[in-house]
């Protein structure tokens, strides 16, 4: 029997400090997700392909869950739809309990089209139109205002509208974290949130059920969330002594971060990111050592969105060629681009091989597909001695990637679910030149013949 | 092909080149080609050796064996 072969490699060594590679060496291989080869995905889904597990959606739900429910009595999560709004993934979470948390028109209808209520429907962001406060004013969905225009158009519509409207202002504060968020929402410190409060309780028109913050993404202190609830309170406590009104929930927004690992840092994300018990209990801890009464708690309500799919994503592809740089440099061209890993923007996402490999690795730097030079998906890495044709896989991805991927030179690609019992299931067919004949129209006199 | 004469390698995979002072580390397959050059065996002969002894193609073999020898004349192992 032949020997198992692999590519010759020659190494420098460096002595003393570690370069940009960094000294961890990964040399493991992801072969199967759920049991399933990730050899047998792309025969069956093609390559490249998203993978998303509905056991790890529901593993990681449960535990973030569990660290909220253990110290608070009531919680409620919000599925926001920005983050991944596949309608499959968005009904994995709603069947888990989540409300939706919606950004625009499309997502509002999104979240009706999956049977969401509309009293379930938190509808948050700058870009509410007209029409869809009517229709969300109508559902009873519960309108986080986000500036005075907003506010003042609602005023407007209830003058023709029958059903008074469940608001929310969302508040934007010096948490002690850079950068602070101060484009969305009412601010805390000038006094402007407490201002815009003061309008919505003398207007008499809407009814105030919730005070809102989003104080920003991947937030790695937990602090910054004390410090937020503990000023949300101030202003439902202050509210209730004024107007001697209840606000019913309290909604932190989203913002914890993943174990991925972010551009430049120097340890690694699995090093870094807070538990979700951490998170639980800072803001947990604000509301329960704040001046609301014990019987007047006000529901918890959270958008989590990354913390939540992160670590289901999976994106596998292929090697498509190897190449040296000028400078000996080597170099792995995968049929993953940027284009469908928007995410690489912000993240050393970990990249594997399929398939065991030796332990010997080379400096590389990953490329996809593109014809831009940003295309880069890692630009050092040391990894293994892979071939054309061998398979990778991209972790931890969930977040994101679905949403805000570009269509860009190559086609998006099939989107698998693999359910809890192993099966699985195309929740989004990978696009052809058909979908875009579908979308373009050509002038008549472009048409010959 | 002449590999330097002063470049010393072990049996497991170190090479270290006296006149950089640089120090390499090589896989099995590598050190067993960088032997057989200072050997003096052309590419016919390492080709030969390595598809008989490996579950390889020679095409693929090909394309990694101009992609090492570049990088032996990058990293001046070469004459
Ligand atoms: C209002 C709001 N809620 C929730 C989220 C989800 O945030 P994350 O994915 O960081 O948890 C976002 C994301 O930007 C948001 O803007």
């Amino acid at each position: 029997m032949k020997l198992k072969y692999e590519r010759p490699v020659i190494n420098k060594i460096n002595a003393g400090m570690p370069d940009k590679y960094g000294m961890k060496v990964q040399t493991k291989a992801i072969t199967e997700i759920d049991g399933l080869k990730i050899s047998n995905l792309i025969e069956k889904f093609g390559s490249p392909a998203y993978v998303l597990s509905q056991q790890t959606i529901e593993n990681t739900f449960t535990e973030v869950k569990r660290a909220f429910t253990n110290r608070y009595p009531k919680v409620q999560f919000a599925w926001s739809y920005k983050t991944n709004y596949l309608d499959a993934v968005c009904r994995v979470f709603h069947s888990l309990g989540s409300w939706a948390e919606v950004v625009s028109g499309f997502e509002y209808r999104k979240a009706l089209n999956n049977g969401v209520e509309g009293k379930h429907i938190i509808f948050n962001g700058p870009d509410k139109s007209k029409g869809d406060l009517i229709l969300a004013i109508e559902k009873g969905s519960l309108i986080h205002i986000d500036h005075f225009d907003e506010l003042y158009m609602i005023m407007e519509l209830t003058e023709v509208l029958s059903q008074r409207p469940k608001v929310a202002i969302r508040v934007n504060m010096d948490t002690g974290i850079y950068p602070q968020w101060d484009r969305f929402g009412f601010n805390y410190e000038n006094g402007e949130a407490w201002n815009a409060l003061n309008r919505i309780m003398l207007s008499g028109k809407m009814e105030l059920v919730g005070l809102h913050t989003h104080i920003g993404t991947y937030i790695l202190t937990p602090n910054a969330y004390a410090v937020a609830a503990a000023k949300l309170t101030d202003l439902a406590v202050n509210i209730n002594r004024k107007y001697n009104h209840k606000i019913k929930y309290i909604d932190m927004g989203g913002g914890f971060a993943t174990k991925n690992t972010l551009k430049g840092a120097y340890l690694s994300g699995a090093d870094t990111c807070p538990s979700f018990d951490t998170y639980a209990d800072a803001i947990t801890s604000a509301i329960v050592n704040s001046e609301i009464s014990p019987e007047d708690l006000p529901t918890l309500i959270l958008e989590t969105g990354r913390a939540l799919i992160d670590d289901a994503g999976y994106l596998i592809g292929t090697v498509l060629a190897n190449k040296r740089l000028a400078d000996g440099r080597r170099s792995t061209i995968i049929d993953i681009g940027v284009n469908m890993l928007f995410t690489s923007f912000w993240y050393e996402h970990e990249i594997y091989p399929a398939k065991e490999t030796s332990v010997h690795t080379e400096d590389t730097t990953i490329y996809g597909p593109l014809c831009m030079n940003i295309d880069v998906v890692r630009a050092a890495i040391q990894f293994p001695l892979l071939q054309k044709g061998d398979q990778v896989v991209i972790k931890r991805i969930g977040a994101y990637n679905m949403t805000q991927w570009m269509q860009f030179i190559t086609l998006r690609p099939n989107i698998v679910l693999i359910d809890t019992k192993g099966e699985t299931h195309i929740i989004r067919t990978a696009e052809t030149n058909d979908t875009f004949l579908q979308h373009e129209k050509i002038p008549d006199y472009l048409i010959k013949n | 092909m002449k590999i330097k004469k002063n470049i010393a390698i072990s049996q497991s995979g170190f090479a270290f080149d006296p006149n950089s002072g640089d120090s390499f580390s090589l896989n099995p397959i590598a050190t067993e080609i960088v032997n057989l050059l200072k050997d003096d065996k052309d590419e016919q002969f390492i080709t030969s050796h390595i598809l008989e002894k490996y579950e390889i193609d020679e095409f693929t073999f090909q394309r990694n064996f101009d992609d090492f020898v570049q990088m032996l004349k990058h990293y001046q192992f070469v004459e």
